[in-house]
């Protein structure tokens, strides 16, 4: 298949995760916020943190208020890391290789698409957050459904879900973050709170059920931490992402590259060092692997981008 | 909207995808009516191949006097650099889109041919699934001729033209990227035809002068071209210097043979209005039979006594510049206003080659749903005929509909719709 699909395929793949987990996660937020009083200190700026957008943010809205923070995450088309500008971007790189994506495929995507762009604005507001914000996860599930029923399990399809599984394992990173850095802030008045805490981080993910079948045992922030980063079988947890990725390396040419990046990354996340970590070596540990995603990221690109192999095909053909 | 079939009208400013306007309602056409249609645009293609050939070889046809030289001199779609090359089957022109008019009287012209990229052919397929879905019962009870094949007789046209015998032959799709107004449509066809769709950044011409695809698993043989870009941006080497759209070196690797280029270079020559005027000559030239179906007749602002003739009933005529498409930077004179025809004039006898002008012609209407209430409204017809070895022509076409009242303009560039187009009863052909 053509570099450029490729390159294609895999943004939409990591925009359309990352459409739908920061809708999974301002969700969640909204809805933890209702449980803890004020005293605790957590509110609508500690959600800038976790997407990382506090400097964009404060670069283009004075207040932090609830209505500015939820309209530059959910519907501002000036910010990139927007929910909408995450839709508008998918669409695009679906628009662009629609040649290679069966037909009803592209028409959901569309379709997610043109409801964002009417819906979202109205999700500022709380009356319809609920709503409009699980309707998004549920496209973009049922896309993935989609494609992963009718479009060839090929190089194409395999560079989709690569773009889905490293965002999903860098946006569930970022949620456990969450969990850290709060409990980092060693805030006395959240003591109570802290199970109410954990259980909005695994709701976020959709790791509730899961996470109560898997461990049997009372909330625990060390088994949550090692649940979402290591478990093997949830699906949006860290280490099931990387085999997943690592499945769709082997069988793509010349990945040797890519495939070693990610055994360190896998070790790093399978060894069970995190597990007695306090919340301010938990945050250095998680920006680590952070770092590591952005490598893997890179040896992806070198090897079968366009815009990274351009210069170098170029010089070829010159010869 | 959300099938996202779209086109993109340059002038429109800010939104690129602009839904595309289509009629429910589809046009009939009997199918015996259709079959001298079909046979008279089959001759058509076959003598202007002919011409085409012709002209990058002996140029008889000058020589006999029969298409005066300075004409194809002065052509800007005349291209040098295609003179002596040798296309597969003699053939230049393997798609074309040719648009047919029918006058008050019930006679079918042919209005121009487009030769070198006619678009269209996507949304003759998208419209006959959307009228399938609404009127499915309409389907079963009449023989409505199937339309759905195109996509296959296009590949075959095109793997037919590949240089190598040996190996299943590699089509791809060039397509100047994803800001063309018919992109929808590149993608489309590239989709239903299974084949790459690239852009010039995807290809490159190498040391062996063959045409190459960077892939994930790196380069990769092509074969054939079915190019979406104009001639003058298909290569910065040989031809625009400026384009970022071509791929440096293809003239060299089509002249060698060692790629086929789908319209091939050139081609466009005879898309030129003026080259239009000659057709029914080039028929009676090479294939020695009358034309079956007519041109419109046109006055060509190069003969000073058609000039004449043009500038003195300017009000009455349509004139078109010989070398646009789109139905841009034309004149409807019955339309137009006194300032309007003053200005027009002024353009043509400045360059009097540039033009040509028709009698307006009574084209015909058809039934079409405007605001909820159906009225009359102006059509053309535009089929394709392919040619490769072998010659497939759509059953039927794209209907385009001007969509203002009284308007004579149907081209999609001008905010034109569109119909689906049946060609009923009787067996094949």
């Amino acid at each position: 298949m053509l570099s450029r699909v490729a390159e294609r395929m895999y943004w939409a793949g990591r925009y359309l995760e990352r459409a739908e987990n920061t809708a999974r996660i301002v969700n969640t937020y909204a809805n933890l916020l209702l449980d803890l009083p004020q005293e605790t200190g957590v509110g609508w700026p500690q959600l800038l943190r976790i997407v990382n957008e506090q400097s964009q943010f404060s670069a283009r809205y004075s207040q932090n208020t609830e209505q500015d923070i939820l309209r530059f995450l959910l519907a501002d088309a000036e910010n990139p890391g927007s929910i909408l500008s995450s839709l508008t971007f998918a669409r695009e790189n679906f628009r662009t290789s629609r040649d290679v994506i069966p037909m009803e495929g592209w028409e959901r995507v569309n379709e997610l698409y043109l409801m964002g762009r009417r819906d979202l604005p109205g999700a500022v507001g709380r009356r319809r957050r609920f709503e409009v914000l699980s309707n998004c996860v549920v496209h973009c599930q049922q896309i993935a459904g989609l494609l992963s029923g009718t479009m060839s399990h090929g190089d194409a399809y395999n560079f989709l879900r690569m773009g889905n599984y490293l965002e999903r394992a860098d946006m569930t990173s970022r949620v456990v973050d969450v969990g850290a850095a709060t409990l980092a802030q060693g805030d006395a008045a959240m003591g109570p709170y802290e199970n109410t805490l954990w259980i909005a981080v695994l709701r976020s993910l959709s790791a509730y059920q899961m996470y109560r079948q898997h461990v049997r045992r009372r909330i625990a922030a060390s088994d949550v931490v090692s649940f979402l980063l290591a478990d093997s079988q949830f699906p949006r947890a860290v280490a099931f992402a990387l085999d997943a990725l690592a499945r769709c390396l082997r069988t793509l040419p010349q990945s040797d590259d890519a495939q070693r990046t990610l055994g360190k990354l896998q070790q790093r996340v399978a060894k069970d060092r995190h597990s007695a970590m306090d919340g301010v070596e938990l945050h250095r540990y998680i920006d680590q692997l952070q770092i590591g995603f952005g490598e893997l990221h890179q040896a992806i690109a070198a090897r079968w981008f366009l815009s990274a192999k351009a210069a170098s095909g170029q010089a070829q053909a010159s010869t | 909207m959300e099938m996202g079939i779209t086109f993109t009208v340059y002038s429109e400013g800010e939104n690129i995808d602009r839904a595309w306007p289509f009629d429910i309602i589809p046009r009939v056409i009997p199918a015996s009516e259709w079959a001298e249609i079909d046979r008279g645009l089959r001759q058509r293609l076959t003598a202007l191949n002919m011409f085409i050939d012709d002209l990058y070889h002996e140029q008889r046809i000058l020589a006999d006097g029969r298409v005066p030289r300075d004409l194809i001199e002065s052509s800007p779609d005349f291209r040098p650099e295609c003179i002596g090359a040798t296309p597969r089957f003699g053939v230049w022109a393997h798609i074309c889109g040719s648009d047919l008019v029918r006058d008050g009287n019930g006679t079918v012209y042919v209005l121009e041919d487009n030769l070198r990229v006619p678009s269209g052919v996507s949304y003759m397929l998208e419209n006959r699934s959307v009228t399938k879905r609404v009127f499915p019962e309409l389907f079963l009870d009449q023989v409505i001729a199937p339309v759905d094949d195109y996509p296959s007789d296009l590949f075959d046209t095109l793997a037919a033209l590949s240089p190598r015998s040996d190996v299943d032959p590699e089509v791809v799709v060039l397509t100047p990227g994803i800001y063309n107004s018919a992109y929808f449509e590149h993608a489309y066809l590239a989709q239903r035809m299974g084949a790459e769709l690239v852009e010039g950044g995807d290809l490159l011409v190498d040391s062996d002068d063959c045409v190459y695809m960077r892939t994930v698993s790196g380069l990769k043989r092509v074969d054939t071209i079915y190019r979406r870009i104009n001639d003058g941006f298909l290569d910065p080497e040989a031809l625009r210097k400026d384009s970022m759209l071509g791929v440096a070196g293809l003239i060299r690797a089509w002249r060698k043979g060692n790629v086929a280029l789908a319209n091939a270079p050139g081609a466009g020559v005879a898309d030129d209005k003026l080259i239009y005027t000659f057709v029914p000559e080039m028929i009676r030239y090479y294939l020695d039979q009358d034309p079956i179906i007519p041109n419109v007749p046109t006055w060509r602002c190069s003969d000073p006594e058609d000039l004449q003739h043009v500038l003195k009933n300017l009000a009455k005529l349509v004139v078109k510049p010989a070398n646009e498409s789109g139905g841009y930077g034309m004149l409807v004179g019955p339309h137009a206003s006194a300032a309007e025809v003053e200005n027009f004039a002024a353009l043509i006898a400045a360059n009097p080659r540039n033009y040509i002008a028709q009698p307006t012609l009574a084209l015909s209407t058809v039934p079409t749903v405007c605001a909820g209430a159906i009225e009359p409204r102006h059509v053309d017809l535009r089929p394709f005929i392919l040619q490769a070895r072998d010659t497939a022509v759509t059953a039927g076409g794209l209907t385009r509909v001007a969509l203002r009242k009284g308007s004579l303009v149907v081209n999609s560039s001008q905010g034109g719709g569109s119909k689906d187009t049946w060609i009923v009863g009787g067996g094949a052909n």
